[in-house]
């Protein structure tokens, strides 16, 4: 699987919506067609893989080494990887890490996703950076190029396309704490992580995990304590009913805490606008202020659309505040509602992959449930 | 937070000489500190013993004290200057144990000073294992079990629960001095009275062993809002077991899951708050059990340190800089990130490369040595290398190295890879001690197809690391076994990272044919750019390496522009002093409004600072990788005469390769290089060279001994730093030298020279712009001929040299200068025989003295010799004919002979120093007093002195230990000098040898009684107990001297220090009185490092 011998591996390209073409060598189903984007994360390439906000995406690993360390169960956020096609530097079949239980080609070759390996990511990122994410293809060396760009052009674009449906569970399930429950958290999945269940859970709630096309009733029917709403793919505006349910469950007084797309929607349903940023904000190292405190955090990301800020508010909802900045670019980072025990941030309290600074969110969460209601201290 | 505004000076303490385990990291990081400090409108105060540190130079500071780095002697600057706060995160252990000292004494309080990046409590806590062991309790951290004794028999008790190997580790001393790994009960009681006797307050931690654990550091930044980042992750190759410092080491962490990462992550942050380091840096070791990944905290270093340094390098993320203005009030947010200039500080750097630090040793220095890696530190310097990937960067980091070696390759010879014989049994058995021919040794067996799970298990190095070994392995059969070098599969061989030095010799053929075939086909490398943050946002900074791939980041500008080639990897006689010339040519370059370019290896250093420059290139000084950048940069001119060997050794090729040489002409160099032309050219000016001559064979060798007569000085051509430099006496010794010498550099020939008995050196420094010559100064050495120049303490002005001499000296520079039409730098070596002045060697080039010369006379000589090399000349510069010394410079050697426990600190024409220092004051005696105790830390004002000298040596010694006993002082000498002192007049008591029955002399030694020793070699017979005193002597930190006229100095030193008050002068103080002396002031040079002009 590395370079060597030195001449092995099928020949394979990278062909961008604007015509650039980056080589590498090839494993995997092809065509894979998807929207390029990267992310810098130097670690947790099996969380990124199995994340299903990277659903119908291309992801470029900008950490050049992948597969050191091999694949164990216990890191999967999910049951299967989302990604549509991945793009690296160096692919290693090591499963030498006392954790693995099988190595990252291996992995991959059994979910038949497609890896362009031996490319020049460097390259391909200050493209992205430069140009914006846009959609690409991944095919053989020697495939027809037209027949290419044809499947690329076939691909929806990310710009107002649902991707919930695609990712969200069918049938409602539970996760159960440790201990005896103290209450019960619905969560609206619309792409959730696995560690964020388990963040949920450790709290001492049990978790029940609903389809993103749950009613209000669907979500009340077994008097859970608060709301959590998931991340998820595509852009916020093309998931349409979200937004009511949040706004009647906020103003019927139960907590809600929304992550990354949970809070674009969270922003939506109180009035708010959602935009597509040039190529997202991807990885583990960027910083975020929590306005009320000063303090920065350095967070994981993972998000192509943000919520639309005017004159230091947010834009059409003014209900909400804005609670958190990301000191990169000043975009929001986090919002919360005046009067109702409602907040939620753009960014990855749940880390998985990156930094835990911001897990003090879900105990904050658990406040909230704890202020309206009467659960337990715990 | 906004910058303090309640203090306004602030005193800097640096860390003092090169030392094994304290280099020049710190000269870096403390520029960066006092520059980060300045541009803030702070006064800085700096205190540091070095001249040979650009932290030193009169524009990084306000105020500069060349004094010794003793508590005392930084409260004479405390006195003096006032500071509001004192900032000791910056010189390494050195500053902090200063700092401790100095807030315990009291003298912080007495004159209100505040300590800032890390106070008492957070020192303390971080130093002291068991304050730290119960600290890391408290957040639930776990140490290595063990516990602290005071006592051989405490010691004792705790191993039974240890188990061996246990780990000593002796509390409060630098680079892990005095540690050892004990495999029995008897290298244990050994090791641990040891240990206990090196530190300071007696004590040893004994350590569960962790030998073969994963070993990882995490460089960890928090603001007094605490706010927390974690600059790097960095493993070891080497598990634990070998110092940090020793191990080859790579970052990012490569063989950590998100899971694991954070687990350190979060552990890091807890131990930075318990730890309380309220605004400032620190270094925090993890070992990793590699079977259930079970986490240990090893240790926390509340400052920056040799890590840091090579953190900074691997991401661009300044540490020592934003150190600095955390401690005076800002915030990570607060500071601006100097690379992207976009975003902020408070964030987490990510790499999309690897980066390789190997250590550099230098046991041919010390052939007595044991060279087994262990927990005390033994490298003397470093290099760093980045590449996409892992093996990219393995291969660039060996190619960078400078061992003579192509590159990771194994020897020829197998004793060259520290093996008994080639064959597999040997191999296997060298495989399981840590040694610094390890890493050859595994290629070795991985090439005789050891499989990756054995060496695994003998060395318990990670297994990720040993398949990417084993590729690199299996790729070199292929490229050997192929049957032609194609174009595909050399584009795949420097994909994979391999050097066109490693391609010529898998396919047996030049170099140069390998660079053709490269060439013709337009495989070329491309520069990318370390930024920060993995190409998310755009850079400012142009920090580049070479890798082979599709998109090139550097782009060439329009300007007029100069290459400076650096030194590369600190070692012993090529050190700090060559990297202070390349940066003050940077300097001097930037302020004449010219692009520079700085390609350098070394992590440690401030030339591979990415704001020295204007574009800095982190590549191996090799042909290959330099020839690369020019073609590339297509600058107008390189100059390789300010980085010591390493670029001269280019200069050659370079130029045949249709580059432009800036300064002295290669032909030049190699006139003064070569034996018969040197020869020539001094009966051509008339100038007397001893005797000499080159030979080929050992056949040759004896003829010209017999017939310029014995003893000789014998060396192979083309070294530096007296590298296998001999005194022979006879042709058995010679025959002996060259078994030995050759195979130390067998593509040159050696040189021979009379050896000229009870001569005194000299050394001068000048600068030639074609027309004029510039006299830096004349150094008169205080050791005798014999003694190589670099070990050998001298002194600014001459003190025993007549006027006629220096005048001839002075003369012969010239002479020398002109006739080889030197344009910048000259050194030139003399000695005095018999009244005689003889010249020894000339080098048109940066020597190690420049510094030296530079901050004696207050004129940066480099930084005028860079400007004479853009063709400005001595008038335009303002320059006169020679320098003034205002007062007296004395600078002395530092040595390793404490880190490397079997090597005779005995001195000879082999270079073994490590690093220098300067003692500056109004008389010879106090300037060498000064020197002295910055160099050892003390020198006797009474107590006793032993004396035991050579017979020859007698009738030299009377007069000095006459002296001494006028002073006061005890004598007593060992029977036979004993008697001859009595004779004279002298009391003296007699002590005994070792085997004349005891308490004999080192005996005496080692309980303290002896508070000076005067040893001179007995001769041959008398060889092991020489070397045991003066072994016994250095493990009591005994002051020492080994030749006749550093005993005569420190007589002098002795009673200056006892009837002067002491006095500390800034060099800006000094330099005030010399401007006029020194300049007919026509166009000044600017006095502050240029900003960088893009």
């Amino acid at each position: 699987m590395v370079d060597v011998p030195l001449t092995q591996g099928a020949a394979g390209i990278l062909l961008l919506e604007d015509g650039t073409e980056f080589a590498g060598r090839l494993e995997g189903l092809t065509p894979s067609v998807g929207e390029l984007v990267f992310t810098t994360n130097m670690t947790g390439y099996q969380e990124v893989l199995t994340d299903p906000s990277f659903a119908s995406q291309i992801v470029v690993m900008t950490s050049p080494m992948i597969g050191n360390y091999g694949v164990a169960a216990s890191d999967a956020q999910s049951s299967r990887p989302w990604v549509a096609g991945f793009v690296v530097r160096e692919l290693r079949d090591s499963r030498g890490s006392w954790r693995a239980e099988t190595s990252l080609p291996d992995y991959l070759r059994s979910h038949g996703i497609a890896v362009l390996h031996g490319v020049d990511t460097r390259a391909v990122t200050r493209h992205i950076r430069s140009l914006g994410a846009m959609r690409a293809v991944i095919v053989a060396a020697d495939a027809d190029r037209d027949a290419a760009r044809a499947r690329l052009e076939a691909e929806p674009a990310m710009l107002g396309r649902d991707l919930v449906s695609v990712v969200s569970t069918q049938a409602p399930y539970v996760v159960e704490p440790e201990a005896e429950a103290v209450a019960e958290i619905a969560c609206l999945d619309l792409g959730v992580k696995r560690r964020s269940l388990d963040l949920l859970a450790a709290e001492g709630f049990r978790v029940r995990v609903l389809p993103g096309s749950s009613t209000v009733a669907d979500v009340l029917s077994t008097n859970p304590a608060g709301l959590f709403v998931s991340n998820g793919p595509g852009d916020p505006e093309a998931v349409t009913g979200v937004g009511a349910v949040i706004r009647e469950i906020a103003e019927a007084g139960l907590p809600v805490f929304g992550i990354c797309l949970g809070c674009q929607l969270v922003a939506r349903a109180f009035g708010g606008r959602t935009y597509k940023l040039p190529y997202g904000h991807r990885g583990g190292n960027h910083p975020v202020r929590d306005l009320e405190t000063g303090r920065v955090e350095i967070t994981s990301q993972n998000h192509g659309f943000a919520v639309v800020e005017q004159d230091a508010a947010v834009a059409g909802a003014p209900t909400l505040t804005i609670t958190h900045r990301n000191l990169n670019d000043g975009t929001i980072e986090g919002v919360r509602h005046r009067d109702l025990p409602v907040f939620a941030v753009q960014y990855h309290p749940e880390a998985a992959p990156g930094p835990h600074d911001s897990r003090y969110l879900f105990r904050r969460f658990v406040e909230a449930m704890r202020a309206t209601r009467s659960v337990p201290t715990g | 937070m906004p910058r303090r505004d309640d203090i306004s000076s602030i005193l800097l303490i640096g860390s003092g000489p090169i030392i094994i385990g304290q280099a020049c990291e710190f000269d870096y990081s403390g520029t960066q500190a006092c520059r980060a400090l300045r541009e803030e409108g702070y006064r800085v105060i700096l205190v540091n013993s070095n001249p040979a540190t650009i932290m030193t130079d009169p524009d990084i500071a306000d105020a500069t004290y060349i004094e010794p780095l003793t508590p005392e002697w930084v409260e004479l600057v405390i006195e003096k200057e006032r500071p509001d706060a004192l900032l000791p995160t910056m010189g390494g252990q050195t500053a902090l144990n200063i700092a401790l000292a100095l807030a315990d004494s009291g003298v912080l309080d007495k004159y209100g000073v505040e300590l800032i990046g890390a106070d008492t409590r957070a020192i303390r806590t971080a130093e002291d294992r068991e304050e730290f062991a119960a600290a890391m309790a408290r957040i639930g951290l776990a140490v290595p079990h063990g516990g602290f004794a005071r006592s051989a028999e405490e010691a004792a008790t705790i191993v039974v629960d240890t188990g061996y190997p246990a780990i000593i580790r002796p509390s409060f001393t630098l680079g892990g001095t005095g540690g050892g790994i004990a495999w029995n009960a008897e290298e244990f009681d050994s090791k641990v009275r040891r240990g206990l006797e090196l530190s300071p307050i007696t004590e040893v931690l004994i350590d569960r062993s962790v030998i073969g654990w994963k070993e990882f550091e995490l460089e960890v930044m928090r603001d007094a809002a605490d706010n927390v980042v974690i600059v790097c992750s960095i493993e070891n190759f080497d598990p634990m077991g070998v110092h940090t410092g020793d191990s080859i080491t790579v970052a990012p962490a490569m063989t950590l899951s998100d899971f694991e990462y954070q687990k350190l992550r979060n552990a890091a942050i807890a131990i930075i708050r318990e730890i309380g380091v309220e605004a400032g840096g620190c270094n925090i070791q993890f070992a990793l059990n590699p079977d259930d990944g079970e986490l240990l905290v090893i240790e926390m270093n509340p400052r920056v340190s040799r890590s840091s340094a090579l953190a900074s390098k691997a991401t661009g993320f300044p540490i020592a800089r934003i150190g600095a203005k955390l401690a005076v009030g800002y915030r990570l947010d607060e500071i601006e990130n100097a690379i992207t200039e976009v975003t902020p500080s408070c964030f987490e750097p990510v790499l999309d490369y690897v980066v390789v630090k190997v250590p550099r040793f230098a046991f041919e220095k010390f052939p007595k040595a044991d060279a087994t890696l262990g927990i005390q530190m033994k490298a003397v310097g470093e290099v760093m290398a980045i590449g996409r990937t892992f093996q990219q960067a393995w291969l660039k980091g060996f190619r960078a190295l400078e061992n003579d070696r192509v590159g990771w390759v194994p020897a020829d010879d197998p004793a060259d890879d520290r093996l008994r014989s080639s064959d597999l049994e040997s191999l296997r058995a060298a495989l399981r001690t840590p040694t610094p021919e390890r890493p050859f040794q595994i290629h070795r067996a991985l090439a005789a197809g050891v499989t990756v799970e054995e060496i695994a298990a003998a060395t318990r190095i990670d297994r990720w690391f040993l398949d990417e070994l084993a590729d690199i392995v299996t790729a070199s059969e292929e490229i050997r076994q192929a049957l032609e070098l194609s174009p595909v599969l050399l584009l795949a061989a420097k994909r994979l990272g391999l050097g066109d030095g490693e391609l010529a010799r898998l396919r047996a053929c030049p170099e140069a044919d390998v660079r053709a075939i490269r060439h013709a086909n337009g495989i070329r490398p491309v520069f990318k750019m370390v930024d920060t943050c993995a190409g998310e946002f755009p850079a400012a900074t142009p920090y580049l390496y070479s890798t082979y791939e599709s998109e090139n980041e550097s782009i060439r500008t329009d300007r007029k522009k100069v290459v400076i080639l650096g030194s590369g990897p600190n070692r012993i006689g090529q050190g700090v002093e060559f990297d202070y010339c390349c940066v003050s040519a940077a300097i001097a370059l930037r302020e004449a409004g010219v692009e520079t370019i700085m390609v350098n290896s070394n992590p440690e250093t401030v030339s591979t600072d990415f704001d020295i420059s204007d574009k800095l290139y982190f590549e191996p000084l090799t042909i290959e990788d330099v020839i690369e950048i020019i073609q590339h940069e297509q600058p107008d001119g390189v100059i390789v005469q300010m980085g010591g060997q390493t670029p001269l050794r280019l200069a050659r090729r370079l130029e045949d390769l249709g580059v432009t040489i800036l300064g002295t002409s290669v032909d030049s160099i190699d006139e003064a290089e070569d034996r018969e032309r040197f020869e020539a050219l001094c009966g051509e000016l008339g100038i007397s060279a001893p005797e000499g001559g080159t030979a080929m064979n050992l056949d040759d060798a004896i003829t010209i001994a017999e017939k310029i007569g014995y003893p000789v000085l014998v060396r192979p051509s083309y070294v530096l730093g007296g590298r296998a430099m001999q005194i022979v006496y006879d042709g058995e010794m010679l025959q002996e030298y060259f078994a030995k010498a050759v195979r130390a550099s067998p593509t040159h020939p050696v040189l021979l020279d009379r050896f000229l008995e009870d001569a005194f050196e000299a050394d001068v420094d000048a600068v030639g712009d074609g027309e004029r010559v510039l006299i830096g100064g004349v150094m008169q050495h205080i050791e005798e001929a014999g003694i190589h120049s670099g070990d050998s303490a001298c002194v600014l002005p001459p003190y025993l040299l007549e006027d006629g001499q220096i005048e001839e000296m002075k003369r012969w520079t010239r002479a020398f200068a002109k006739r080889l039409d030197v344009r910048g730098l000259i050194n030139v070596q003399f000695a005095v025989h018999g009244g005689r002045t003889y010249v020894l060697e000339v080098n048109p080039r940066a020597s190690r003295t420049v510094p030296f010369v530079s901050k004696a006379t207050g004129i940066p000589l480099a930084r005028i010799a860079a400007r004479t090399l853009l063709g400005e000349t001595l008038d335009d510069l303002g320059m006169p004919d020679d320098l003034r010394v205002r007062e007296v410079a004395v600078k002395e050697a530092v040595f390793p002979f404490n880190k490397i426990p079997d090597a005779d600190p005995l001195l000879g024409p082999e270079m073994r120093s490590t690093g220098e220092v300067m003692g500056h004051a109004d008389s010879f005696g106090m300037a060498f007093a000064k020197a002295q105790i910055a160099a050892d830390g003390s020198l006797p004002l009474e107590g006793t002195v032993v004396v035991t000298v050579h017979d020859r040596d007698k009738p030299k010694a009377t007069p000095i230990v006459r002296r001494l006993h006028e002073l006061g002082f005890d004598i007593q000498g060992t029977a036979g000098t004993a008697n001859y002192l009595r004779s004279r007049g002298v009391p003296c008591e007699t002590v005994l040898k070792v085997h004349e029955g005891r308490p004999h002399i080192i005996d005496l030694l080692l309980s303290g009684k002896i508070q000076l020793l005067v040893n001179t070699p007995l001769g041959k017979h008398a060889q092991q107990d020489d070397y045991m005193i003066r072994r016994a002597a250095i493990a009591r930190g005994v002051p020492y001297t080994t030749t006749l006229s550093a005993a005569s100095a420190a007589a002098d030193a002795i009673i200056a220090l006892r009837n002067r008050r002491l006095h500390v002068t800034s060099i800006q103080e000094r330099s005030a009185h010399l401007e006029p002396e020194n300049r007919v002031v026509k166009k000044p040079l600017a006095t502050h490092i240029p900003a960088i002009d893009r």
